[in-house]
């Protein structure tokens, strides 16, 4: 029996070939005609990977016409780009893809849910079988093992992400948080719809025009505020999020001190993505208040990121682990002695997914 | 022999300094179940120490500056185990271990065990008064503890340098929270210290109860401060180490004056 992976990424292959390559509804049952005891399909938009196993060895060709939408498509071109994997390889790669080292942001915990789900398919649509259950349970544990035990998920790596986790160090739970949005730009309607989805609730918008703070505010939910008034929010919000197109600072020391001495027991955490800034700078000298223009942000990004980096050493130490104990078992249980062989056909087992 | 359960009790709090070290090296800090078990551990070890030279002595077991320095170092432990866990202060295990450890190393590398001759008349005012007064030492030194963790925090977020220990520190809110309580309970506590001190029927050094009095108007004034505004956070959470190092200066000083004016 061999249990194998063929693919394509991120790495190799553009998004073009991955789309020609993406899988269908059939096609577990076109690769289990083409002799695969048990197939799983894990198809997202950075990859498309088939894990099998089957009894023969099924040339990569094949896998890659399972996946093809349309039977005319030339393989020819695409075929150097794909990727096979064999044996303990095959489980090696599996408990990366699922541990998030593979993916394009190194640690992204969503590639889990995605392989849980595509798992859960192949179960129910009887694709999965023993070895596959065995392959993908032990990769769930691997990967929940080295997002507790690394700090290979930790941090934020994009802006509005950044932003979301920086409030929630400040203020801890955002449910009780006032945001006043400044501008209706396309970042700052991104970085107040994270923070609603985290919690904050209470949403103010505020622009030069007022249509455009109505439309956002509606949007998500919150309140438009006459662009005249809102220095006076100031004394009230916790986080202020700004994105005008002002060509001089909105805000200053000068006027925000004096706001301040009002609220010193509560921090102010000011998210200045406009460029040219709409926030003095000086203003992070204040005690409790906490600026953040676009460049620091993008700046813990790419700390966040690399230090996620530095982490990839400490989880393929897990894996290998893993891969050590778990590999050499089920290649046993693949390739069982004849004299000691007391486990059914596999053919079998795949038919009835959820016995093992 | 018991002075084994205070070394024992001073590796388990090292072993929790040790393993913080090491993960946070590593970039693996995990710090919740194993600084927690190590710290109740030690505290085990304290209780059971305190407990042995309590039988000994027949009453509580501050009659020397070595006990005192444990009895402190046990309810920092003590908060720490009540607190910790209630305010999700994962890190403070990380943070009250090496305030203990240096406390405990302290009173066992320096001479200050001294047992006195003679037995001591029995007083339950005075050691009501000594040992309300030190559980409320442990209040303090934990909201030093973690007024040193929220300047860490404020720090970086103001630098914007966040480094590893920054996602491992609890949010500023929830140490400001934890800092507030503690100096309520700690200032209930020392009142409470301080009152049955004009009942225990035996002369005080005026020096003493004028120090024990000047602490206790600076923690007053930190929580009035808070309360009414005149502090922001930052400067709440650098009063509670500057509070904190002048109750342990006083403490030392009275133990001090206790053990030359003691026949």
């Amino acid at each position: 029996m061999n249990l194998f992976c063929v693919g394509l990424s991120h790495h190799n292959a553009d998004v073009e070939t991955r789309e020609n390559f993406a899988g269908h509804a059939e096609t577990d049952r076109v690769l289990r005609s083409c002799g695969c005891s048990e197939a799983l399909l894990l198809s997202t938009c950075n990859r498309v990977e088939i894990y099998a196993a089957a009894e023969n060895l099924i040339p990569t060709e094949q896998i890659a016409r399972c996946l093809t939408r349309t039977q005319v498509l030339e393989l020819d071109g695409h075929l150097e780009n794909f990727y096979r994997y064999e044996a303990t390889d095959c489980v090696r790669h599996l408990f990366r893809v699922a541990s998030g080292l593979d993916s394009m942001v190194v640690g992204e915990t969503e590639i889990l849910g995605q392989a849980k789900k595509a798992y859960e398919a192949a179960r129910i649509a009887g694709a999965a079988g023993r070895y596959l259950h065995r392959l993908f349970q032990r990769a769930f544990r691997v990967a929940k093992q080295v997002r507790t035990h690394t700090d290979i998920t930790r941090g934020a790596v994009s802006v509005g992400s950044v932003a979301v986790d920086l409030a929630q160090r400040i203020f801890g739970d955002l449910v009780n948080c006032k945001v006043l949005v400044l501008g209706a730009g396309e970042t700052s309607e991104r970085t107040v719809r994270a923070l609603a989805s985290r919690g904050a609730t209470d949403l103010r918008v505020s622009n030069r025009s007022p249509e455009r703070a109505n439309a956002l505010a509606t949007a998500v939910n919150g309140r438009a505020i006459s662009f005249e008034q809102w220095p006076e929010q100031c004394g009230e919000i916790d986080i202020l999020i700004t994105s005008t197109s002002s060509n001089v600072p909105l805000l200053s020391q000068e006027k925000l001190a004096p706001i301040l001495r009002e609220r010193i027991d509560r921090p102010l955490f000011i998210i200045d993505i406009a460029v040219p800034r709409d926030v003095a700078p000086d203003v992070n000298a204040l005690d409790g208040v906490y600026l953040y223009d676009i460049d620091s942000l993008q700046s813990i990004a790419e700390q966040s990121l690399a230090m996620r980096r530095e982490q990839i050493a400490a989880a393929e130490e897990i894996i290998a682990e893993h891969v050590a104990e778990f590999g050499e078992a089920i290649l046993r249980g693949l390739n069982p002695p004849a004299q000691t062989s007391e486990h059914p056909a596999v053919g079998e087992s795949s038919l009835r997914p959820s016995e093992s | 022999m018991d002075r084994y359960l205070v070394i024992f009790s001073t590796v388990c709090f090292l072993v929790a300094i040790a393993h913080t070290i090491l993960e946070m090296r590593a970039g693996v800090f995990q710090p919740r179940r194993f600084n927690f078990v190590a710290v109740a551990l030690g505290f085990i070890f304290q209780t059971a120490f305190l407990s042995i030279r309590g039988n000994e002595l027949h009453r509580c077991p501050i009659t020397n500056l070595f006990e005192v320095i444990i009895f402190v170092a046990w309810s920092v432990a003590l908060f720490y185990i009540v607190v910790g866990p209630a305010y999700r202060l994962s890190l403070m295990g990380a943070f009250t271990a090496p305030v203990v450890v240096l406390l405990q190393l302290f009173a066992l590398l320096a001479s200050i065990d001294q047992r006195h001759a003679a037995k001591l008349p029995p007083n339950s005012w005075l050691e009501f008064h000594a040992s309300i007064s030190l559980v409320a030492y442990g209040a303090f030194a934990l909201a030093c503890i973690a007024g040193v963790m929220y300047l860490v925090q404020e720090r970086q977020l103001k630098t914007h340098q966040l480094h590893s220990i920054f996602y491992h520190l609890p949010p500023l809110s929830d140490l400001f929270a934890a800092i507030t309580r503690l100096l309520w309970w700690g200032y209930a506590l020392y009142t409470l210290g301080l009152i049955s001190g004009f009942f225990v029927g035996e002369p005080l050094p005026w020096l003493q109860i004028i120090c024990a009095v000047g602490v206790w108007i600076l923690y007053g004034l930190i929580l009035q401060g808070r309360y009414l505004r005149w502090f922001a956070p930052k400067r709440v959470a650098a009063l509670c180490i500057i509070g904190f190092s002048a109750a342990l200066t006083l403490l030392w000083g009275i133990t001090f004056t206790a053990q030359t004016h003691t026949p």
